[in-house]
């Protein structure tokens, strides 16, 4: 019996205590911001968020991002878990729907990819389809006073391509995007 | 694109499971090889530190130190997650566990599983992350591996049952801790976070308070997948974007999980000296993997026909729970290897699959031998290999022998067992659950999905997958309590059990082969293969998935 206890012991101080500070060390010495969790920082150092954490967007003016039954709070991560048989989907979609139809005039409502009307799995989803966002860029052109064009030049350079060209799908990161909006004169 | 994609990743793993295949052969090996070199000095202080004799053992004292290891380690765990809110490492003061959550947090951990009744930003401290659960992490399929390898010897006739303890030791020291170190470190060159300080503040654009938890994320990460645990730092586990940032990291993270259950048939194979063998349970394994896959990705491609009516466009898959980055490629992907290698880590919602694209986990783990968890798995396929061949003897009137040994009453009857132990674990409290109110006011999702709810939870449990349809509001004393216990009892009697077959076929005089052998590498024995798992695993299930998911699917269809 001593003998599995000195072996847990042993196992416990490689396994859990120096393999995690050994990899914290070596990830906070070569690639710091990536290990601190990819924030985003204004001029005047001020944090406005993470690259890989979707924040909520309400104001038309801005690009919105998926449905959050969390509300994109990263304190946590999680959705509703609605079975595809559930009603209460179905009802939330259909509010959204209706909401989007508002909000977007000019859009039908088969244009609108089914990415706008989910919830995502973590409720922190940051990115969009690249359909997405080409459906909300007439909304943002009349909300901004700015030329569809250059809206839509501004999506098409933040659509990035699937990992080494082949694996997962082409996104748009809506926060990145809606800074570069931000920064449109 | 998609068949692309998914086409490449399947290939990268057979490609790599080869090499790794003949490196775990050297691993295991009771002789010394050139390994020892590197990895010799390590171990010894290990053993030195801890009082451990490296001399070979018999079947009892292996399982007797595989089960005495694992109760200490059992009782370590529970108490620092008892004791966590006052314990140093806990930086977001995070309060105590309650003892019965505690005990299905460590009996979950311990025997691969990690079904998570917690959620890791709120219910962990670092530390708990740290010395409980990736300790656990490294031991447990460590443990996997070492059954595995006293299997594989009992069954090859090797010199002896080998060591336990050099086995546990060996497979963190030689696969999991190197592996995970370079894996990790990939990991956080994309984005994974390894920090300790605290949850972030953010001030979002719109001007609202964000708070990013963030955390040791890439070093649990990285052994969460190599040891098949699953048991995400987050609670949405690898949908989250700091656990599984983009579309390279999934691939990753699924080469990881899924790269030594695959390799370990071929290692038997290397093993036994008859690499067809070997190649033989690998295609069994590989082609019920093929079929499982094809269901969920077109399940899951067509859409919701439920938002289909309502006029949604459903051209890009069923996007419910499941993230833009990934899309239906990946997700059906990462499902159906995430319940093969009994993983239970998931970059999708469960919950939210369509019916038949979620009736796909729910049978890899009733089946439980499609690949499997690190080790299990592959004991698992072998035993439904020594049972096909014990029903073929007895249809032609012959002694069943497996690569030269006469299979008899003892390792049959403990086969029959370890094998029906399987639904009883699963289908009994079940039928506790449905029936009575402290199992069915868990349920969140209505009508025959809530059906699926429960049974998922308690297959996973069974399976030691651990991944879960999470509407389920699990953390009540009746779940904490009956999913822990049908997690050890799925872990462990098999374990036992095989270790005893194993222990009793070393000791048998190997039979030579005559013109009258049944053949164990050929084709005809593949398709007798794939015909007993089908009949003894799945009919026992046919059932109640007829009442879950396909009667689902009836009504939205």
């Amino acid at each position: 019996m001593l003998k599995n206890i000195r072996l847990s012991l042993v196992l416990l101080v490689i396994c859990g205590i120096a393999y995690p500070l050994l990899m914290t060390g070596v990830a906070q010495v070569i690639m710091p911001e990536k290990a601190d969790g990819s924030l985003i920082k204004n001029e005047s150092g001020k944090i406005i968020g993470s690259e890989l954490i979707g924040q909520s967007f309400k104001d038309p003016a801005y690009f919105h991002g998926r449905v959050s039954s969390i509300e994109y709070d990263a304190a946590g991560s999680g959705s509703p878990n609605y079975a595809p048989s559930n009603q209460d989907m179905i009802k939330r979609t259909e509010k959204d729907l209706t909401t989007f139809l508002k909000e977007n005039p000019t859009v039908k409502q088969e244009e609108i990819p089914a990415d706008l009307l989910t919830n995502s799995g973590s409720g922190l989803d940051p990115n969009i389809s690249p359909e997405g966002a080409e459906v909300q860029v007439s909304r943002i052109a009349l909300e901004r006073g700015v030329s569809q064009k250059r809206i839509y030049n501004l999506v098409e350079k933040h659509t990035e391509s699937r990992s080494l060209g082949l694996f997962g799908e082409p996104k748009v990161n809506v926060l990145k995007l809606n800074m570069a909006l931000d920064q449109l004169k | 694109m998609d068949f692309l994609q998914i086409g490449l990743v399947l290939a990268l793993v057979i490609i790599l499971a080869i090499p790794l295949a003949k490196y775990l052969v050297n691993v295991y090996s009771l002789e010394s090889t050139k390994q020892d070199r590197m990895f010799g000095g390590l171990e010894r202080g290990i053993y030195k530190l801890s009082g451990i004799h490296t001399g070979d053992m018999n079947w009892k004292q292996y399982a007797k130190a595989l089960l005495l290891s694992n109760i200490v380690m059992f009782f370590i765990s529970y108490l620092i997650l008892r004791f966590q809110g006052v314990l140093p490492g806990n930086p977001s003061n995070i309060g105590n566990m309650d003892p019965l959550l505690a005990f299905n947090t460590a009996a979950s951990f311990l025997t691969n599983t990690n079904l998570q009744h917690y959620s890791g930003e709120s219910g962990l401290s670092y530390l708990s992350q740290m010395v409980v659960i990736m300790f656990l992490m490294f031991t447990t399929p460590a443990t996997g591996l070492s059954l595995c390898m006293a299997f594989f010897r009992g069954l090859t006739g090797q010199r002896s049952m080998g060591n336990f303890y050099v086995d546990l030791i060996r497979s963190i020291t030689r696969v999991l801790l190197p592996l995970s170190i370079l894996i990790g470190l990939v990991l956080v060159s994309q984005g994974v976070p390894q920090t300790l300080d605290p949850t972030a503040v953010a001030t979002t654009l719109e001007g609202a308070k964000q708070n990013i938890a963030r955390g040791p994320v890439a070093a649990l990460e990285s052994i969460k997948h190599l040891g098949t645990n699953g048991g995400g730092f987050f609670g949405v586990n690898s949908a989250h974007p700091f656990e599984n940032p983009n579309g390279f990291t999934n691939i990753l993270e699924i080469l990881s999980m899924f790269l030594i259950p695959v390799a370990l048939p071929l290692t038997f194979g290397y093993m036994a000296k008859n690499k067809k063998l070997g190649w033989i349970l690998f295609s069994a394994m590989g082609l019920m993997f093929l079929v499982f896959l094809s269901v969920t990705y077109f399940s899951e491609l067509n859409g919701n026909p439920s938002l289909e009516k309502m006029g949604i466009s459903q051209e890009n898959g069923s996007m419910e729970g499941k993230e833009v980055r990934f899309g239906i490629a990946q997700s059906a992907l990462f499902t159906a290897v995430t319940t093969a290698a009994t993983t239970g880590t998931v970059n999708n919602m469960h919950d939210t699959l369509t019916p038949l694209g979620g009736l796909v986990p729910l049978a890899e783990m009733m089946l439980n031998c499609v690949f499997g968890g690190d080790g299990v798995g592959t004991v698992n396929i072998i035993m439904y290999a020594i049972m096909a061949v014990f029903i073929a003897g007895l249809m032609v009137g012959r002694t069943p022998e497996f690569l030269g040994k006469k299979i008899e009453g003892r390792e049959m009857k403990l086969i029959a067992l370890t094998i029906l132990l399987h639904p009883l674990i699963i289908l009994v409290p079940s039928a506790i659950a449905l029936a009575t109110q402290m199992g069915t006011s868990a349920i969140s999702n209505p009508g025959f999905h809530g059906i699926t709810q429960v049974v998922y939870e308690f297959t996973s449990s069974a399976a030691n997958n651990g991944s879960g349809f999470e509407g389920l509001g699990d953390n009540t004393p009746f779940w904490n309590i009956s999913t822990g216990l049908v997690m050890l009892f799925g872990r462990y009697f098999s374990m036992i059990a095989l270790i005893a077959v194993a222990g009793s076929l070393l000791t048998k005089k190997r039979v030579p082969e005559t013109i009258g052998t049944f053949k164990t590498d050929n084709s005809t024995f593949l398709v007798i293969l794939l015909a007993t798992v089908l009949v003894i695993g799945a009919l026992t299930f046919f059932p109640v998935i007829a009442l879950g998911p396909v009667a689902e699917w009836l009504t939205i269809r």
